[in-house]
């Protein structure tokens, strides 16, 4: 792993407002050394992918609680496999129940985070799975 | 030196302190989920300064703290108000009926986050979430189904709903017209609370500025009109699931309807007009003494406010009406079953806390919307509490307790102190532009996480007592219907082609012209809705003006 800090794109994508669980793991990803960046409410895939290419990103993780993930989930991972991003790392949290998960991992979703996740084990995860060129 | 202040230390220097040194406290410091530190023991010294006349007198008189009716629930139990709503009309209009069937006292919808953020089940950004997590209401048709057979007169219904409740109130307005209920007799409440949504919810469309303009538009209108309508809901509820604690959640709430005051009176309303109409919701969450200390507490700095600041004159200006409900954020997904217990926990608080209705979550609702069978167990706990417990029997039962006394006073103190600072920022509106609020609701979101992350805050079944893995697809969850959305789609494309077009056009211009000459938009929304216009064409009439608001992302 290099010394550049690892970057995070946060995203809440869809019409849901509750953002406290990731404005929790944002804080807990700056405090970790990393660089984020969070869209705030209401982004759409679209804006996710092409804001994860711009930016240049390690990591993209969405938030869903209002059970719409399994229809905007798959645009975002869609969309960064047809920018030939799909070296950047798809991580999920939220309400999202097991047997979606399957699916979601199918897709090239890294991991599914369910509530009640302590945050240090998503540091420690986005750490120990990020490899960094040089 | 008093007697018993001297008899005090000699208990904690010798009786207590020998007990003490042979086997320690389970922790070095005790303090409520706000962080008000509690000692061992709490006694008269400690409420010294009380004088029972001025800060707690009688229920149904000033300050009313003990609770603001002189009966309480041995007149009449609180409200089991249940909330629902999901998929379709239909279901929905079939989940109320069963409701009621089962002795829920009023109705409560859910609606959809396009129906809340002004949408149509068409648009392209209404994708994945229609009738998802309410109901979809697109037009006065899918209103008409939802209370076919409920007749308006004889229910009461609560709506959740902010950025878009002029329409669904309209809506609900025309349904009693075709029952023949005049708009005058209708009883039921508006969430209508926008400023919370800029600070915990997430659910506005328009820039702050006009967006209160349209929550006080229901304000006025229904003041002449729907008489006995709530207007507004001024919810407490989120800003605690946001992150904040007990003191913020109380002082935020407060400020918001101060802020609503003070536009309603800058609009030439009487205070004693407008007040009684106006409701609250506050949350219950973990730390039973001080929630109740907080309800208590808050009753009584609302009246005074009231009073004092506001110069009301008219008793039910000063009631704080309070509607109670489960923080669905105190609910674990590990081990769900625990949730009953936590509920119960919930709607003692509420009970004890003298709120006029309660609403219980339902223990499965972290994974998906509920269960028919875990919304009955809801609304039984509810049952079993109000006529097995006793709890109903006597009035604000835990007035006199040393402890809960010194907390409503502590709680009371500290809420004053946030609303004087956000009144030297320039009121709330400022505070909440200027990414305060945000940041202290934050900060308290962050401590409460890294209090579980230590273990100083226990949460059974998550950080202490964890069983294996348990399996939810085990569970009877219930699903929503993958054909929701496209039967919605469907239904709001077949209105589009039946309807008058000509009625339509003359409504959202109707609608257009109000706008522009600042005028009251209630009664160009009802023409609208009378019109079979949707959800979305009135919403993208307002966005026309308006533009939508896009919060500044601050972290």
């Amino acid at each position: 792993m290099g010394d550049k800090a690892i970057r995070v794109l946060l995203a809440k994508v869809g019409l849901d407002g509750h953002d406290r669980g990731i404005k929790t793991v944002v804080r807990y990803l700056k405090d970790a050394g990393m660089e984020v960046i969070f869209t705030g409410l209401r982004a759409t895939p679209e804006r996710v992918v092409d804001a994860a290419c711009a930016e240049h990103v390690d990591v993209v993780g969405l938030s869903f609680l209002a059970g719409d993930h399994m229809v905007l989930a798959p645009r975002v991972i869609d969309g960064l496999k047809k920018r030939r991003a799909d070296g950047v790392m798809v991580l999920m949290g939220g309400v999202i129940l097991k047997r979606d998960v399957a699916a979601l991992e199918q897709m090239g979703v890294k991991r599914v985070f369910p509530p009640g996740t302590p945050p240090a084990n998503i540091v420690e995860f986005i750490k120990r799975n990020v490899t960094q060129p040089q | 030196m008093s007697e018993l202040e001297s008899d005090y230390k000699r208990w904690q220097d010798t009786t207590l302190k020998r007990t003490i040194e042979r086997s320690p406290e389970r922790r070095a410091d005790f303090a409520t989920e706000s962080g008000i530190p509690v000692k061992a023991l709490y006694t008269p010294l400690d409420v010294a300064g009380s004088d029972y006349r001025n800060d707690l007198g009688f229920p149904g008189e000033f300050p009313y703290t003990r609770g603001v009716y002189p009966s309480m629930y041995r007149g009449q139990l609180w409200t089991m108000r249940q909330y629902a709503g999901f998929g379709s009309a239909e279901e929905t209009n079939q989940r109320f009926r069963y409701l009621l069937e089962q002795g829920s006292t009023g109705l409560s919808i859910a609606f959809d986050l396009p129906t809340q953020l002004g949408l149509d089940s068409d648009d392209p950004r209404a994708e994945g979430a229609v009738g998802r997590v309410g109901v979809a209401v697109d037009s006065l048709a899918d209103m008409e189904t939802i209370f076919e057979g409920i007749p308006l007169d004889r229910v009461s219904t609560s709506m959740t709903i902010n950025a878009t409740a002029p329409i669904l109130l309209a809506m609900y307005i025309a349904v009693g017209e075709r029952q023949g209920v005049a708009q005058q007799q209708l009883t039921g409440t508006t969430q209508n609370d926008i400023l919370k949504e800029f600070i915990a919810r997430g659910t506005y469309i328009f820039p702050p500025e006009p967006s209160l303009r349209l929550g006080l538009d229901i304000v006025e209108y229904c003041l002449r009109e729907v008489p006995r309508w709530n207007t507004m809901n001024i919810a407490g509820y989120h800003i605690r699931e946001a992150g904040a604690d007990a003191v913020q959640e109380l002082a935020f709430t407060l400020a918001d309807a101060i802020a609503y005051i003070e536009q309603a009176r800058a609009r030439g309303l009487a205070v004693d007009d407008f007040a009684p109409r106006l409701s609250y919701s506050l949350g219950c969450f973990r730390d039973l003494f001080e929630e109740v200390a907080k309800f208590r507490a808050a009753r009584r700095l609302f009246a005074r406010i009231m009073k004092d600041r506001f110069g009301a004159k008219d008793p039910r200006s000063c009631l704080l009406r309070t509607f109670s409900g489960s923080c669905g954020s105190t609910l674990v997904s590990q081990q769900p079953l625990n949730n009953v217990v936590r509920i119960t926990m919930h709607a003692l608080m509420g009970a004890l806390g003298g709120h006029q209705a309660i609403h219980t979550a339902c223990w499965d609702e972290g994974y998906a919307i509920p269960s028919e069978e875990a919304a009955t167990l809801a609304l039984r706990t509810q049952q079993i509490l109000a006529y097995e417990s006793g709890v109903a029997n006597t009035i604000d039962p835990l007035a006199g307790s040393y402890y809960v006394e010194y907390l409503t006073n502590e709680i009371e103190t500290r809420a004053a102190a946030y609303l004087e600072k956000i009144d030297a920022m320039g009121g709330m509106l400022r505070a909440i532009e200027s990414g305060y609020i945000d940041r202290e609701i934050r900060e308290s979101s962050i401590r409460y996480q890294r209090a579980i992350d230590s273990g100083e805050t226990v949460i059974v079944g998550l950080n202490r007592y964890q069983a294996p893995a348990s399996d939810d697809e085990q569970l009877e969850l219930f699903q929503s219907d993958p054909a929701v959305e496209p039967r919605q789609k469907e239904r709001v494309g077949a209105l589009r082609a039946r309807r008058d077009p000509g009625e339509v056009v003359a409504g959202l211009a109707a609608l257009d012209a109000a706008i522009e000459g600042k005028l009251n938009l209630m009664p160009a929304v009802i023409r609208a809705v009378k019109a079979y216009a949707t959800v979305g064409e009135i919403s993208q009439v307002m966005r026309r003006h308006w533009g939508e608001y896009r919060a500044p992302v601050e972290l």
